[in-house]
């Protein structure tokens, strides 16, 4: 187990490999399906994005709304294989990388090598267990896409996996049997 | 006849989708438990003693356990001799649907198809209804997330194509989903009936607890074989590889015509969330 403290380093990154187990604490930026479709948007007219996007890590994440008092709602990760078109470009432009599940496309995998980022696989499912993760939230972006918009949380013990990481090793690659 | 308020309905959908929200069946507790003792030291039984560790968090704060709190999927049994009385009952269903996604802090997910506007207070719900004997009503609930649902697929196999055809048009569904769909997964697959018949009956299977199997001999060996082959995939918990790709296999079947065989696939994530109660 890796404990790791973000923003990361290159030099961090280039120590990551797929499989390693860790326990990142430090800010984060939630971004799914429809904020995705507003930053390509933005990036097709040219204009400036609405937040810093060098070196940040986005979630693929739509939390559930917090109960009054809880920083967050439950807010595990949502299928990254859906924003296989967009983090390609995102990487490109300063991205440092990405937290969802599954596997994602070889664009991907290649823009992770050029830039010396890496994605992590968050445990699909555990809503209430990254909510608790979660010690602030606040909506930065997009207010009006609901669940959909983009959060910056500050995170403590969130736990993930390398799934994909700068040197082309990939977790989901090999494991299985052909039946 | 007896007289029903759809109220009562109202009042048990909502405490239905209180509880799904937040606790998993006792069955998937039991199965995911199983899961991580079998599991061999790595990435996945990592996953999976993070999973078990979601759901005692989430019972004891009452948060939702994955916050994907899905489709409200409501299934309402009617006895014949039932007389629904009060207001509409689809009515009073989405109505309880609106009021627990709000008081459970859920996360609302229904949207248009085509402008992706969200509707805001999750409803309306897929609400099913079949007339059965009797004097009760039978309500289950049950969340569905997107994630495994995007994984479903339905096949119009040939006659021919028999035992050997199903078992294969669930491994190749659960194999071609990979790591996108939450595994382990729970699999329901509904055999015969028409084409929307039986995608019906594959989401009837999900109701059912894990690890039961079907009163038929033949049908239970279905589920059985293809459970052995979807874990001989070693996809694992959250593709990570491993013994474990799916917790449980459920087939539900109906009677078809002679030039069909239809095979319903509809794959549950490890987040099994179902709330049987009868009026």
């Amino acid at each position: 187990m890796t404990e790791l403290t973000l923003p990361l380093t290159k030099e961090k990154v280039k120590e990551l490999h797929a499989g390693d187990s860790v326990m990142l604490s430090g800010t984060i930026l939630t971004a799914r399906d429809c904020a995705h479709k507003r930053l390509a948007e933005y990036i097709k007219k040219g204009e400036r994005l609405p937040f810093e996007l060098k070196d940040a890590i986005i979630y693929y994440a739509g939390p559930c709304p917090a109960k009054p008092g809880a920083a967050s709602g439950s807010c595990g990760p949502t299928t990254s294989a859906r924003m296989d078109g967009y983090a390609p470009e995102l990487l490109d432009l300063g991205l440092g990388g990405m937290i969802g599940k599954g596997e994602m496309s070889g664009e991907v995998a290649e823009a992770l090598k050029r830039n010396t980022a890496v994605y992590f696989a968050a445990i699909g499912g555990a809503g209430a267990l990254y909510g608790n993760a979660i010690k602030e939230s606040r909506c930065i972006a997009f207010d009006d896409l609901l669940s959909e918009a983009v959060y910056r949380l500050e995170v403590e013990n969130f736990p993930a996996v390398v799934a994909m990481d700068c040197h082309g090793g990939n977790i989901y690659a090999g494991k299985r049997k052909n039946v | 006849m007896r007289y029903i308020d759809t109220k009562e309905i109202e009042r048990s959908v909502y405490g239905a989708a209180m509880r799904a929200g937040v606790n998993l069946t006792r069955s998937c507790r039991q199965a995911l438990g199983a899961a991580y003792e079998n599991e061999d030291e790595g990435a996945a039984k990592f996953a999976l003693g993070e999973l078990l560790k979601n759901s005692e968090i989430a019972k004891e704060k009452g948060m939702p356990v994955c916050q994907d709190t899905g489709m409200a999927v409501v299934m309402l049994e009617i006895g014949s001799d039932v007389c629904l009385v009060g207001k509409p009952i689809y009515e009073a269903v989405n109505d309880a649907v609106r009021a627990a996604y709000a008081d459970g802090f859920f996360r609302k997910s229904v949207c248009d198809p085509i402008t992706r506007k969200n509707t805001a207070d999750n409803t309306p719900a897929a609400i099913h209804v079949e007339i059965v004997p009797g004097d009760k009503v039978a309500v289950t609930f049950m969340p569905k997330g997107f994630g495994s649902e995007n994984m479903s697929a339905l096949y119009m196999l040939k006659p021919a194509q028999g035992t050997d055809g199903i078992i294969d048009a669930i491994v190749e569904t659960v194999k071609k989903a990979g790591s996108r769909p939450c595994p382990p997964v729970y699999v329901g697959v509904g055999i015969g009936g028409t084409f929307d018949g039986c995608a019906y009956l594959a989401k009837k299977a999900l109701t059912r607890d894990i690890g039961t199997h079907s009163d038929r001999d033949d049908i239970a060996e279905i589920e059985r074989q293809a459970l052995k082959r979807i874990n001989e995939l070693h996809i694992g918990c959250q593709g990570f590889g491993g013994k474990i790709t799916a917790l449980g296999v459920s087939c539900e079947w109906a009677p078809t015509h002679i030039a069909g065989l239809p095979v319903a696939v509809n794959i549950q994530c490890h987040c099994v969330r179902c709330v049987k109660e009868v009026i």
